[in-house]
């Protein structure tokens, strides 16, 4: 191998000089362990840049939200199962709604996939940490700092209640004074500054630090995935970030941006928003395909059908997806024919998908699967998510869509894409990698229980909900009259919500008792063939104990035979990673990953406190960027190692 | 189930009607497709439970198997693509159809959308003084067009009646049209599609649909001035409604309460309802409404009033005169 000359790499494992001791790699175990170590105690824990442990912390968090916006939504059903129902009045339910949409999609939904991706990304390719330790840390610390800026705002009744796509004039100062639109927007911030950092780490990562031998056309579908979906969260936030800002100085320093009576234009908001917002459905879906891909892997014990179709549809469906947000617009007056190309460009994105489902199936037919829990949420996936893509491409009709649209049949199908294309992934996700993450397996019989209500609740609280559209009821509505004819049908809605959240406290439930009682999982329980399986559940702080060489798109089944090949020669005695080239991964550089700090913790706290005090004052900008400029400072202040170049012998 | 007041799957006029249509073609189609995956899924379990349980490459080192998928995958593809076009041909074909008014002069009406009300105009353009206006009620004659010209005083509304058409947004700043017309007779439901605030849930309308002479007869009655109070108690009344705070915000013709921050009153007692569709317009509600609207429509602009009851009575006596 043309690499083999940078630093030795093994391929076969007969051609090895001399396979490493049991010795040896005890040796090799006990140094990485010290240099790796965090420490222990709340000190340690605020430093830790250690990607699993804030990844860990990342998906607590989200799943703490899920559960916040899943009250949110219980709260609702209740108001709404009955005719003018006195349980939430319309200030109230405003900010629910509000509260539920920002929640699930910007403090759930969206970090929950970048956390995953963070956690086993770098498990997937081989390497020891993701490219900028210190910059995830901060991304974890801004994300939290928004959702409790949320959600403390929203227990002192400034929840916002505009929705969470804040549609101008609505939103704006006239129309809602105060500083519940405010904390909105701030909250949009943090989380953009977040998402953009996640994004930012997968890409490099991605790019620069996987296995010797990991080519392009031998990443995992999952890691695939990360990466498009990173890329688009790249190229849509900076939207978001244009039009919250916008936003924020209309409410602030009383700029025009979106007030018509001063020239400015209220469609310009949803342009901008919907340019940010159609892609934000994609960012969501594209991780969970890369999940739905590992998982058929794994459990039919076939490779994934159609690697390079599947890559490229999810290539496609990235491009595709900045092409659609004219279609949240069909009532506004855009010109008929400039609106068609968006029916063409919705129903387009049709196919990329199509192609995907249709290599999974084929992949399946040629598999024997095992029905787990898994893979019954796999399963519920194409049953759900498929209801989902068809009603969207019904409503991708521009006459249909003038019903449908802002009506319950719209609330249908985006549940049923986002739970059954997202939310089913993740559980799927949740149950296959819950070993890795802690050492234990989930229990089945639980997970039964939690997929078929999940299944059955889901179907109960949504299906109608087409019905009720078709029958004129708009969506965001808090009460509606006994002589609409709604009523039944919002209570078979009401109760399917009360088994959605029975089977989320199964899975809870669930989590609980096998964290402590689970069978212990081993290192590859379900015999998968992707990296992260290769060591020990839950992994070291270093992820593996030699960096692997890859020699397949499934290197556990490729060496099957054999064991591993691996890099050897990397210093063990600080944090030192292997960089490869971005085409064919062949190593380039060693490179030293930076250790715990607190600094990324402090540039939350001050960044985060005048993107807070901002809410209030100008000078919040001014002081924010002053704190930024010292913090960052003593971040980039650059430290040697002494002993940087002198090589070492073993 | 009692039959829901407003539905797309109802339809009375033909844009709703041509929309039905096309979204039957499109559910019929969705369910075809979604019947193929499924069953191909299903197939696939249920053949792929029959192999071997270890992972094994053979399978896909055989040739002819792997180009019978190839083969399958591609198809399923093409047939996608296929349908595709078909749907944007029917998509595209309906919404021409859709785009333009028939033949024959339609009758003009401006509606502007308030937090949280319509308010309705028929411009007269012969006589641009000779303007009908109303609010939450639109009388239009059956059959023939009716071409909505369309605005928003602050928030973002949608204009939407099922039964007779899609929504149109309402947006300040911009003018947006739309056209529909009711092939039968009657009283057509419709409501805000689009949030505005506290009480979007609370913005209701009515398009009437009568034969056209009877609109005819209505429009004219409409033209004329506020009927002046005969009776000493609706005299009382008038005299509360002028002195009072109601005159700030509504305007009855033919007497100098002229503001237009609320609905125009000179006809509220020939309306159906009041608070935008929220409730029947009788006294009582009429009583309820005034002396605390809150309580009917938390957030409503109109505040509560003091009124002791004798001033009350004067005061519905009058309102009902306003026929």
């Amino acid at each position: 191998m043309a690499h083999a000359n940078a630093i030795p790499a093994f391929d076969d494992p007969d051609d090895r000089p001399g396979m490493l001791t049991a010795n040896e790699e005890d040796e090799t175990w006990a140094t990485l362990t010290r240099t790796w170590d965090e420490g222990s105690g709340l000190w340690a824990w605020l430093r830790s840049t250690n990607h699993k442990s804030i990844s860990r912390r990342y998906i607590v968090t989200a799943i703490v939200f899920f559960m916040l916006g899943g009250i949110e939504a219980g709260m609702m059903r209740v108001q709404l199962s009955r005719p003018e129902n006195s349980y939430i009045g319309p200030d109230l339910y405003n900010q629910i709604f509000t509260m539920h949409g920002s929640t699930m999609m910007f403090l759930f939904a969206v970090p929950v996939m970048e956390a995953v991706g963070l956690y086993f990304v770098p498990l997937m390719i081989g390497t020891r940490n993701v490219a900028f330790p210190r910059l995830n840390a901060l991304g974890y610390w801004m994300y939290l700092f928004g959702g409790v800026l949320l959600y403390v705002s929203f227990f002192y009744n400034t929840g916002p209640d505009a929705g969470w796509f804040a549609y101008v004039p609505l939103a704006g100062p006239a129309y809602s004074p105060g500083k519940r639109l405010d904390i909105w927007a701030q909250m949009i911030t943090f989380t953009e500054i977040a998402a953009l950092i996640g994004a930012v780490e997968i890409v490099t990562t991605v790019f620069k630090q996987r296995a010797p031998g990991m080519s392009l056309n031998r990443i995992p579908l999952f890691v695939w995935a990360m990466l498009v979906s990173s890329f688009m969260i790249i190229f849509a936030l900076p939207a978001i970030v244009v039009s919250s800002s916008m936003l924020a100085m209309d409410r602030l320093i009383d700029t025009h941006f979106f007030n018509p009576a001063e020239g400015g234009d209220a469609l310009l908001w949803q342009h901008l928003f919907w340019f940010f917002g159609h892609p934000e459905v994609y960012i969501i879906f594209i991780p969970a395909l890369g999940m739905i891909s590992s998982i058929i892997e794994t459990f039919t014990r076939r490779r994934i059908f159609g690697y390079p179709a599947m890559v490229l549809s999810l290539i496609s469906t990235a491009f595709l997806g900045f092409g659609l947000w004219v279609h949240h617009m069909f009532a506004t007056p855009l010109p008929q024919l400039g609106q068609s190309f968006f029916t063409a460009a919705s129903a387009a994105i049709a196919i990329p998908t199509g192609v995907q489902i249709f290599c999974w199936i084929a992949t399946i037919w040629s598999g024997r699967p095992r029905f787990t829990t898994s893979f019954l949420f796999v399963i519920g996936f194409f049953l759900l998510f498929t209801i989902g893509g068809l009603s969207g491409v019904m409503i991708a009709s521009i006459p249909f869509d003038l019903q449908a649209h802002d009506t319950f049949f719209v609330v249908a199908h985006l549940h049923y894409v986002l739970l059954g294309g997202a939310v089913f992934p993740l559980f799927a996700a949740f149950y296959y990698w819950f070993p890795k993450l802690t050492g234990r397996m989930l229990s089945e019989r639980a997970g039964r229980w939690n997929f078929w209500l999940f299944f059955i609740g889901m179907n109960v609280t949504f299906f109608p909900m087409h019905l009720l559209g078709l029958h004129g009821m708009p969506r965001r509505i808090y009460t509606y009259l006994p002589e609409m004819g709604w009523g039944n049908l919002n209570m078979i809605s009401t109760i399917g919500a009360v088994i959605i959240i029975a089977s989320v406290c199964v899975f809870l439930g669930n989590v609980w008792i096998s964290l402590r009682r689970g069978v212990p999982a081993g290192d590859n329980p379900w015999d998968a063939s992707t990296l992260e399986w290769a060591t020990s559940s839950p992994p070291p702080s270093f992820n593996h104990l030699f960096i692997p060489v890859v020699e397949g798109r499934d290197p556990l089944w490729d060496a099957r035979d054999g064991e591993l090949a691996v890099v050897t020669g990397l210093r063990t005695d600080r944090h030192e990673g292997l960089l490869t080239s971005v085409m064919d991964a062949e190593p380039e550089h060693r490179y030293e990953f930076k250790g715990p700090t607190i600094l990324p913790l402090i540039l939350a706290v001050f960044g985060g406190g005048c993107i807070v005090l901002a809410i209030f004052t100008p000078w919040g900008v001014t002081l924010g960027a002053i704190a930024a400029f010292i913090i960052l400072t003593c971040w980039f202040w650059p430290t040697i190692s002494p002993d940087y170049d002198t090589p070492r012998t073993r | 189930m009692t039959v829901p007041l407003q539905s797309a799957l109802d339809p009375g006029g033909p844009k709703a009607a041509a929309i039905l249509h096309l979204g039957w073609f499109l559910l019929i189609t969705a369910i075809v497709a979604y019947v193929l995956v499924t069953v191909a899924l299903l197939y696939a379990l249920r053949r792929a439970t029959h192999r071997p349980a270890a992972f094994d490459d053979s399978d896909f080192d055989e040739p002819n198997r792997e180009r019978g998928r190839v083969r399958w995958v591609a198809a399923a593809v093409a047939a996608t693509g296929l349908l595709l076009l078909l749907f944007i041909f029917v998509d595209v074909t309906t919404a021409r159809s859709l785009g333009s008014p028939a033949v024959g002069e339609p009758l003009r009406i401006d509606v502007v959308g308030h937090q949280w009300w319509w308010e309705v105009k028929y411009p007269d353009s012969a006589n641009p003084q000779n303007i009908v206006e109303t609010a939450n009620e639109i009388h239009v004659p059956v059959g023939r067009t009716v071409s909505i010209k369309m605005t928003s005083s602050d928030v973002i509304h949608s204009f939407w009646a099922p039964n007779l058409d899609g929504k149109k947004d309402l947006i300040p700043g911009h003018e947006t049209r739309t056209w529909f017309r009711a092939d039968s007779a009657g009283v057509y439901r419709g409501q805000c599609a689009e949030f505005c605030g506290h009480e979007h849930a609370k913005m209701a309308f009515f398009i009437v649909a009568e034969p056209p002479t009877q609109f005819e007869h209505w429009l004219e009655s409409q033209r004329s001035g506020a009927a002046t109070p005969t009776d000493s108690l609706a005299q009382q009344g008038e005299r509360v409604f002028l002195s009072g705070s109601c005159a700030m915000c509504h305007a009855i013709s033919g007497t100098s309460a002229g503001s237009n921050f609320g609905p125009d009153l000179t006809h509220l007692a020939s309306r159906r309802t009041i608070a935008a569709g929220t409730l029947p317009n009788d006294a009582s509600n009429l009583a309820g409404w005034i002396i605390d609207p809150q309580i009917i429509k938390p957030g409503v602009k109109m505040p509560p009033h003091h009124l002791d009851p004798g001033s009350l009575q004067a005061l519905l006596a009058y309102l009902a005169t306003l026929k």
